[in-house]
């Protein structure tokens, strides 16, 4: 089982590695890196080409550890309780498995994609640490303990908004994306953008990079804003050169009006006679 | 070698553990390196480094192990040969010692064998292991830097090139910060107070309760999860803290945004706070400090940002005040223990460089605040501070003589 990248999801070479040794080795992968620079993307991006199923488990800032194993619905049999639907004593009916826990009961391999686990409290990742070593997790209602019988690929991102603990880190393999280069953005916007014109892409790509070289911005426009500039400059019809001068539709580069001045005075700021 | 190679991470102050370096071993043995030192820089990082910021660390240690060896280190030879003796790292627990059978070496060292001898027929390339079309073996791992196109028609850097480049320096946590990393950091001084009185419905317990009561209804009250954080920000501004505007802004953009303090409130002082706090960066308006004073109490965090750097008399004069036609009756030296004393959970971040630290200001500003670098790092390290500071505790720093520093001048 190798992965080896999509047509529409270009990755680098290093990453290619080190995912095949993530499902190699069967650890979870720990996925970092500016937003816009895919890294939910790559799940999906894995599940099309080794042709697996996907559980997104989006992380929110309540969502506790067993959020993803199964909850058991004890408003559901409170209710028949009271009013006599169902059966009361099957509290297996009453166990709904997160999608952790349904890659554990699948028979078929899966992957796990948990999105955005910094978003939960700081104690949410040690708290999963146990079930994702044995691949397995006990229903204390029922007594039961469920084992994968195929050790689900796990993927996780982070957004960095929170450090996450140490003991965790250490069972992950860990990637950090990096910020594409000109180069390698080029790649990436053809795949969204096939038959861009080359004068409008260079001059586009100057203008992000340069952009995103500006010491004091706020927040630096990522990838997916690069490739909605692009669209937003293609359908108006904009020309190569009016791109250099007025630098159009700003505001979906930047989502600040302070950057947005700033790159505008930037902008008018006039060039220092070359030498 | 390879031993090596781990305890030279580790004398570069990466602690990798030695879990995380037998997962490296596996790796390695399942032939993930293959063969080469380019790849195998991006899984050893992969394997043990696990925080971007410490990625620039291992870039120079990478560089200084392998340099002069890059091209006569033979992977495959090293794996080998540590593989049928293996060596393992001196200080395992006892519970790493246990997972060791479980990787089951022998099994590995077989597996490895295997796969080099298909490998030896598949390329058939006589005494060479691995690699096609003259490319050496060692070293020349072809991925790009940048990781962008394959090998490319010049072929590929050595690994301890790319590694020489140091790209990741900007993310070192000692140096970069930025708004987000700031309000990362001070997220973490979050406390969720767990020692309230049970006073808010726990709905989930309640009815579970109440389902195991068979449904007679069981109230249960828990604990409410509201935070209690409470933050006094005050910033120096002008003179000397011009250089640092840009940064000292970061922190104040990045504190201003935090959602999770239940109160936040912000002043300007200019090199020392003495009777007034000021609510504008010019100056003009402001208020007394006393009042400010009132209003807070323990509970309170105070994050003092400053260089601490002044003319001695600013803190020990009574008139030292900078400002024309201001006039203190108290010392700044004063002012400063009486906001110590009213919110024992304070700190002092510094943005100059720790080697200035020995100024005899900011000697004396230390014995009453715990100062620390206004770096990623050091705003951490002030979060801790600040999260282990007990309300109520007598203060310590009577003990120490505010003046001590001053007597040599």
């Amino acid at each position: 089982m190798r992965f080896s990248g999509t047509s529409t999801y270009i990755t680098s070479p290093e990453l290619r590695d080190i995912v095949n040794v993530a499902i190699d080795l069967q650890k979870p992968l720990l996925m970092k890196g500016e937003p816009g620079t895919g890294k939910t993307r790559l799940a999906e991006a894995i599940a099309e080409d080794l042709g697996l199923e996907l559980l997104v488990w989006n992380i929110k800032s309540t969502t506790k550890a067993r959020d993803g194993l199964y909850v058991y619905d004890t408003v559901a049999r409170l209710n028949d309780a009271r009013f006599g639907d169902g059966d009361v004593r099957n509290i297996r009916a009453y166990i709904k498995h997160g999608p952790l826990g349904r890659a554990f009961a699948s028979d078929k391999r899966m992957i796990v994609l948990i999105d955005e686990i910094d978003k939960a409290d700081l104690e949410f990742p040690n708290d999963l640490l146990h079930e994702l070593d044995r691949m397995s997790f006990l229903v204390d209602e029922t007594g039961e303990t469920i084992t994968a019988r195929e050790r689900p690929i796990v993927i996780i991102t982070s957004n960095n908004e929170k450090e996450l603990p140490d003991a965790f880190l250490r069972r992950c393999v860990f990637h950090f994306i990096d910020f594409p280069t000109p180069d390698f953005m080029r790649d990436i916007v053809h795949v969204h953008h096939p038959d861009v014109e080359k004068a409008l892409l260079d001059e586009v790509l100057t203008r992000f990079f340069w952009i995103r070289d500006l010491p004091e911005l706020r927040k630096r426009p990522s990838t997916s804003e690069l490739v909605d500039w692009i669209a937003a400059l293609r359908r108006a019809g904009i020309s190569a050169e009016r791109i250099t001068t007025e630098l159009p539709f700003l505001g979906v580069l930047l989502k600040r009006e302070t950057d947005v001045e700033l790159v505008k005075r930037a902008v008018s700021r006039p060039r220092r006679p070359g030498f | 070698m390879f031993v090596d190679f781990l305890y030279h991470l580790r004398g570069h102050g990466l602690r990798v553990t030695p879990t995380e370096w037998l997962a490296l071993m596996e790796a390695l043995s399942r032939g993930h390196a293959r063969a080469s030192l380019g790849v195998f820089y991006h899984l050893a990082r992969a394997m043990v480094v696990k925080r971007e910021s410490l990625f620039d660390t291992y870039d120079r240690a990478f560089a200084e192990f392998f340099e002069g060896v890059d091209r006569q280190f033979d992977l495959t030879e090293e794996l080998l040969s540590w593989l049928s003796n293996p060596q393992l790292p001196r200080e395992l627990t006892e519970a790493e010692r246990q997972q060791i059978p479980h990787m089951d070496l022998e099994t590995l060292y077989e597996q490895f064998e295997k796969r080099l001898a298909e490998q030896k027929e598949r390329h058939d390339g006589g005494s060479r292991w691995v690699g096609t079309g003259g490319v050496s073996p060692f070293g020349n791992g072809g991925s790009n830097p940048q990781g962008i196109r394959v090998g490319g028609s010049g072929g590929g850097r050595t690994a301890v090139k790319v590694a020489g480049d140091r790209r990741y320096r900007n993310l070192r946590s000692d140096i970069v910060l930025d708004t987000r990393q700031m309000g990362s950091a001070l997220r973490r001084l979050r406390r969720l107070s767990s020692d309230d009185q049970a006073h808010e419905l726990d709905l989930e317990k309640t009815i579970d309760q109440s389902a195991r009561n068979g449904g007679e209804i069981e109230i249960v009250m828990g604990p409410p999860r509201r935070n209690r954080l409470r933050v006094l920000l005050l910033m120096d501004v002008g003179g000397s803290m011009d250089p640092h505007a840009a940064l000292c802004e970061k922190l104040f953009s990045a504190a201003h945004a935090s959602t999770h303090f239940k109160a936040f409130k912000h002043y300007y002082f200019h090199n020392c706070p003495y009777e007034r706090l000021y609510s504008d960066m010019s100056q003009l308006k402001g208020r007394p400090t006393a009042e400010v004073l009132k209003e807070i109490d323990e509970r309170w965090c105070v994050i003092l940002v400053g260089d601490a750097y002044m003319h001695p008399y600013e803190l020990t004069q009574r008139g030292g005040i900078i400002n024309y036609g201001a006039r203190n009756e108290e010392t700044g030296l004063q002012w400063l223990q009486r906001l110590r004393q009213r919110c024992p959970a304070s700190v002092w971040l510094n943005p100059e460089s720790e080697r200035v630290w020995g100024a005899p200001t900011i000697k004396t500003v230390r014995t009453v605040f715990p100062m620390f670098p206004l770096t990623l790092d050091g705003l951490t390290e002030s979060v801790d501070t600040l999260r282990g500071a007990k309300p109520n505790i007598p203060m310590k720093e009577q003990a120490v003589d505010p003046m001590a520093a001053f007597r040599s001048l």
